[in-house]
């Protein structure tokens, strides 16, 4: 059915733009809904504004009145804050060792999950889905079930408080959710091209490397952002491999140059010792964000993927 | 290789004495269960297994279920989101500080007791506080809050994604019907993505009973706000208790095996669909 003129004429008229009191208007019809939204999405930042807007104002401002008075005149913000952490606090060392922590031992452990995920998608072997089984169920043990004979275990090949200790315990801890994720992914693969070049005499390696690791990037990306974060933002294995305090005791392998533990630590100790200086927390604590929120705003995407896919890691 | 070997191991310790010398059978988890401080761990935790699960997911599910209607939905999901890339670290220093607290008629720079007292009541100490509100200490609950707020955004964004997912025609023969949203919601929309619910609820009980950082950085367990995690890695590192330690965490590993049970079985099923 042509549309008449009446109806035509109607639509010219709904398809004007609305002014915004139009719009004004047809907002407030559903009030409510807006305002909890708003008020929900005002309330999720709230928290992290007050603490970007402290972290840049002046030691004795921050100490005798809320962050939401700074936007008064005079302006009072400063760089000092930053300034003082980062380099008189360890706070800049320790941001190179989360990067010498998190970097190595996230790639170390897609490499490895890599390799396993492949075996149990495509290559038959004894015991595989028995084995399969049993990665899922790490994938909820308890980390804390394995600190104490881990902690035993490094100390026995003198790997405690090193770079290599704590990647390969990073890569302990991560490797089921990892295995686990890109085992789905490659199995999903279609079965007949990797058939088919298997049938052209390509070998298992190279299938793997020119066919399933390209083809597989999305679920790569997703999984380097997970490890990334997680990694990033462990308290616990840093705490509890890295000796408690701050300062990393010695190692033999691989030396270890900035001698301060990650990001974390250094932040849960700043708490205890200066919890009151706010100027100096607030900072620190957005120093440790700032890579993760750089990693969230230009991969979301790929973050959101995994998340559905995974889930988080038990 | 990482994981097998310590459990086991870990497993054996929690059957022997605090310093892993001698056999002692199950005296360390009745030990466990005798102790005031265990006992009180062991409570909170099951507080924020059922608390934190249950706001969590229902938080979650509203506004999953409220941003499908605006616009604007983008910058919400975005905003709620966001706390997801952050350390708990950095959340319970960002929590610490809303928290701050200054006697009444100071000025206040916690946005808590600044709101407190600009509606005219009294500034309140809110780690510190044991004072119970309905249920449990107000600290607890302060604790559970900024918990909260770092992983509705998770809850959030697999509800709204299994909402999409559902038939949209469903739901406008619904609506054309005269339906109500709420009833759309509860009839239609509640029990299709119940599958989900179950999914997101099992994971955010995991996370709750693991719980360590935040209340390590914002109370260090102090004032009655102690959790399995965080007295495990007492017991652990400040007074070797290793056998009370393991045996927390064998207790932890048995209140995640329905879990694992839950993950196989979701395995099976999609196996025999592949």
């Amino acid at each position: 059915m042509r549309p008449t003129n009446a109806t035509q004429g109607l639509k010219a008229i709904r398809l004007q733009p609305d002014t915004w009191i139009q719009r004004v208007i047809r907002a407030a019809s559903r009030g409510p809904l807006h305002l909890v939204l708003i008020a929900i999405a005002l309330l999720w930042t709230f928290p992290s504004v007050g603490l970007l807007v402290s972290s840049f104002r002046p030691k004795l401002n921050v100490a005798t009145s809320g962050w939401w008075t700074a936007f008064q005149l005079p302006f009072e913000f400063t760089l000092e804050n930053y300034a003082f952490v980062l380099f008189r606090r360890g706070v800049g060392d320790s941001f190179v060792s989360s990067i010498l922590i998190t970097v190595p031992a996230t790639f170390l452990t897609i490499l490895v999950a890599s390799f396993a995920a492949f075996a149990f998608a495509w290559m038959s072997f004894r015991l595989r889905d028995f084995l399969f089984f049993f990665v899922i169920a790490l994938l909820v043990v308890p980390l804390q079930m394995t600190l104490i004979p881990l902690l035993n275990l490094l100390g026995f090949f003198k790997l405690n408080a090193t770079y290599l200790g704590i990647w390969l315990v990073h890569m302990g801890f991560g490797l089921p959710f990892a295995v686990f994720l890109l085992r789905n992914f490659f199995a999903a693969l279609p079965r007949e091209m990797l058939e088919a070049s298997q049938v052209d005499g390509a070998s298992s390696r190279v299938v793997f490397f020119k066919i399933v690791l390209p083809l597989s990037t999305p679920a790569l990306a997703s999984l380097a952002i997970f490890m990334f974060l997680w990694i990033w933002n462990d308290l616990l294995v840093a705490l509890i491999f890295l000796g408690g305090s701050p300062e990393l005791v010695p190692g033999i392998l691989p030396p270890v140059s900035a001698d301060r533990g990650p990001l974390t630590l250094t932040i849960a100790s700043l708490v205890s010792s200066r919890g009151a200086d706010w100027e100096l927390l607030t900072a620190a604590a957005f120093v440790s964000m700032l890579l993760p929120l750089v990693v969230f705003f230009a991969l979301q995407r790929y973050f959101v993927r995994g998340l559905l896919t995974g889930g988080l890691r038990g | 290789m990482f994981l097998v070997y310590p459990s086991v191991d870990t497993f054996r310790r929690s059957l022997m004495n605090s310093n892993s010398t001698e056999f002692v059978g199950l005296e360390s988890y009745a030990r466990v269960f005798a102790k005031e401080e265990t006992q009180l761990a062991l409570l909170n935790s099951l507080l924020w297994m059922i608390v934190f699960t249950g706001v969590t997911t229902a938080l979650g599910l509203l506004i999953a279920v409220m941003i499908e209607r605006v616009r604007y939905d983008v910058i919400v999901k975005t905003l709620v989101f966001l706390p997801m890339a952050i350390s708990f670290t950095a959340a319970a220093v960002i929590w610490r500080f809303v928290y701050g607290f200054q006697p009444t008629g100071f000025p206040q720079w916690g946005a808590a007791n600044a709101a407190l007292t600009t509606l005219g009541f009294d500034s309140h100490p809110f780690l510190i506080s044991k004072e119970v509100i309905p249920f449990y200490g107000i600290n607890n609950v302060a604790v559970i809050v900024a918990a909260v707020w770092m992983t509705t955004g998770f809850a959030m964004m697999v509800f709204s994604a299994a909402i999409r997912g559902l038939p949209q025609e469903l739901l406008e023969a619904a609506r054309v019907d005269g339906a109500k949203e709420w009833q759309v919601f509860w009839h239609i929309i509640r029990p299709s993505i119940m599958p989900t619910i179950y999914v997101v609820a099992t994971v955010l009980v995991i996370s709750a009973l693991k719980v360590f950082d935040l209340v390590f950085v914002m109370t260090g367990g102090l004032f009655e706000t102690d959790v399995v995690a965080n007295r495990m890695y007492k017991e652990m590192f400040e007074y070797r208790e290793f056998g009370i330690a393991t045996a927390l965490s064998v207790i932890l590993l048995f209140l995640s095996l329905p879990v694992i049970a839950i993950n196989i079985r979701r395995f099976r099923r999609q196996e025999r669909e592949r």
